[in-house]
């Protein structure tokens, strides 16, 4: 185990909000500072999404390297951080994936005393739903490897399925319901109170959050970073950390670097509030197909890639169209219901639908990316390996695998197998 | 919805299209070596801004077009057919 962060200054907590209430609420104080760029830090993390600040927080708490900055182009938390579906899970089949989103979880069970900070974190569980003998196979063996490696999971036959999912659609003719593969520790967290819990954290330990700033070139000095140009003029840097996954290969273009990633849209929805129906994440196994219901009562969902390279950050209308056909099939009720948000965020899709969290080239840069669908869970793990990787100089074991030079290699982590097209990850 | 101006079809919807990625990718010589193959199956340029790409037809022509399409405003500004060389633009 990590060692274990110190308290936060501050704190959160009955006793003070009875207090705070007393005294007319004038005590609280913001929860992140707005500070000036200082001339040079030991560490730039580019980018102010929950990874960027996630790492911070990890320096900060773990290897006690305070000297940071986070360096964000507009507020806080407004790309894939507060674009998601919010779940959180680590049911995955392959071993690079499973030790690192497995410690991802363990830090999201810990992660509101950790930061002093209510995430709403909660293992409400996630059903993988199958409807052939073949796809039974597959989850079968899925959670077989899962158990293997110490990740629960369990087997649902049908009316195991019934029993806390029964508004599914179990006997329609065309994809009856054979059952699910559940892991019962997966769930949903609130995505923005992630980000501003991690905001938080650091900010109290010294990390200066520097938003509206973009970077725009990365200095360079006989191979080693020195610092990064932004809009807010050079800010010197021992180290650079680049966590801005869906624009990860604008920076490695200011760096040099080409990439195996392709930038791509996926969207979310949101319906119209509704009395509880959902207490589960549910997964369609013949469309694409996620569903859960948030603490608000609307039911938030997603689905495929648009499928087509992208960085504007609005979905199209095929796409709507494919998934809303695929939530009437799963769940008949949701036809009665009206959507009431939608919105799109950019992707870093990898060649192997895996990430990177890795060493570049270039003495003192760091790259996190390639998130694919999968950012918002990896938060918590992502910043805890990224902050090792950089303290360290090298990577973490549950990091080791996920680096840019597997694909030259032929180490790839697929997951699903679908070959280097990044549209069909 | 992209509306894409297929060179045998005239203007469809981006539904009757299939995605197939970067344009400008060849396959290099068989003792290219090992870089450019790393290269051609796994690194992209992935620009912000004008891409050129494949989009193949298949609930029409089915004829492989290649479109040149703004990855950051959806604009398309010319799809020609498979052997042709997107026209160069005056700025």
């Amino acid at each position: 185990m990590p060692a274990r962060p110190e308290p936060i200054a501050d704190r959160y907590s009955a006793w003070r909000l009875l207090k705070e209430g007393l005294g007319g609420n004038k005590g609280w104080k913001p929860a992140w500072r707005k500070p000036e760029p200082k001339p040079h830090y030991d560490v730039i993390i580019v980018g102010g999404g929950g990874h960027g600040l996630a790492t911070a927080h990890y320096l900060a708490s773990v290897h006690g390297i305070t000297n940071v900055a986070v360096i964000e182009k507009g507020p806080i938390g407004l790309g894939n951080g507060g674009r998601n579906t919010t779940i959180v899970r680590s049911n995955y089949g392959l071993p690079s994936n499973t030790r690192f989103y497995e410690w991802s979880l363990k830090l999201w069970e810990g992660l509101e005393q950790d930061l002093n900070y209510n995430v709403m974190m909660s293992q409400r569980g996630v059903v993988n739903l199958f409807h052939t003998d073949a796809q039974r196979d597959v989850a079968v063996r899925r959670g077989n490897s899962m158990r293997l490696q110490g990740v629960d999971a369990e087997l649902l036959d049908r009316d195991g399925v019934a029993r806390i999912a029964p508004f599914l659609a179990l006997d329609n003719p065309l994809f009856p319901v054979y059952g699910g593969l559940l892991q019962a520790r997966g769930g949903t967290a609130r995505h923005d109170a992630v980000i501003w819990g991690f905001a938080r954290a650091a900010d109290r330990r010294g990390v200066d959050i520097i938003e509206h700033c973009e970077v725009t070139g990365i200095r360079r000095e006989g191979g080693r970073v020195t610092g990064v140009e932004t809009t807010r003029g050079f800010i010197g840097a021992g180290k650079v950390g680049v966590a801005v996954a869906g624009n990860t290969t604008r920076l490695a273009d200011m760096a040099g670097l080409r990439l195996p990633v392709e930038t791509h849209l996926l969207q979310a929805f949101v319906t119209e509030a509704i009395k509880p129906l959902i207490d589960c994440v549910v997964t369609f196994g013949v469309g694409h197909f996620y569903i859960s219901q948030s603490d608000k009562g609307g039911l938030v969902f997603g689905g495929d890639l648009d499928g087509y390279n992208s960085y504007s950050q609005r979905g199209n209308l095929p796409l709507v169209e494919h998934l809303m056909a695929a939530g009437v099939s799963m769940i008949p009720a949701f036809s009665r219901l009206r959507v009431l948000r939608q919105w799109a965020g950019v992707m870093d899709m990898t060649m192997d639908s895996s990430p990177f969290i890795c060493k570049t080239p270039i003495d003192g840069l760091y790259f996190n990316g390639g998130w694919c669908y999968g950012g918002f869970k990896a938060t918590p793990g992502s910043g805890w390996c990224f902050a090792h990787t950089i303290a360290k100089d090298e990577p973490h074991a549950f990091n080791a695998d996920l680096t840019i030079e597997r694909f030259r290699e032929g180490r790839l982590i697929d997951e699903r197998g679908a070959g280097p097209n990044p549209w069909a990850q | 919805m992209h509306l894409i101006p297929c060179p045998c079809c005239g203007p469809r919807a981006e539904d009757e299209f299939h995605y197939r990625g970067d344009a400008t990718v060849k396959r290099p010589a068989p003792d290219a070596g090992e870089q450019a193959f790393y290269d051609f199956v796994y690194t992209r340029a992935n620009p912000r801004g004008w891409h050129v790409e494949w989009w193949h037809h298949y609930a029409g022509c089915r004829q492989w077009v290649k479109v040149e399409r703004n990855t950051m405003t959806h604009e398309i500004r010319t799809a020609v057919g498979p052997a042709e060389d997107i026209p160069e633009v005056q700025v």
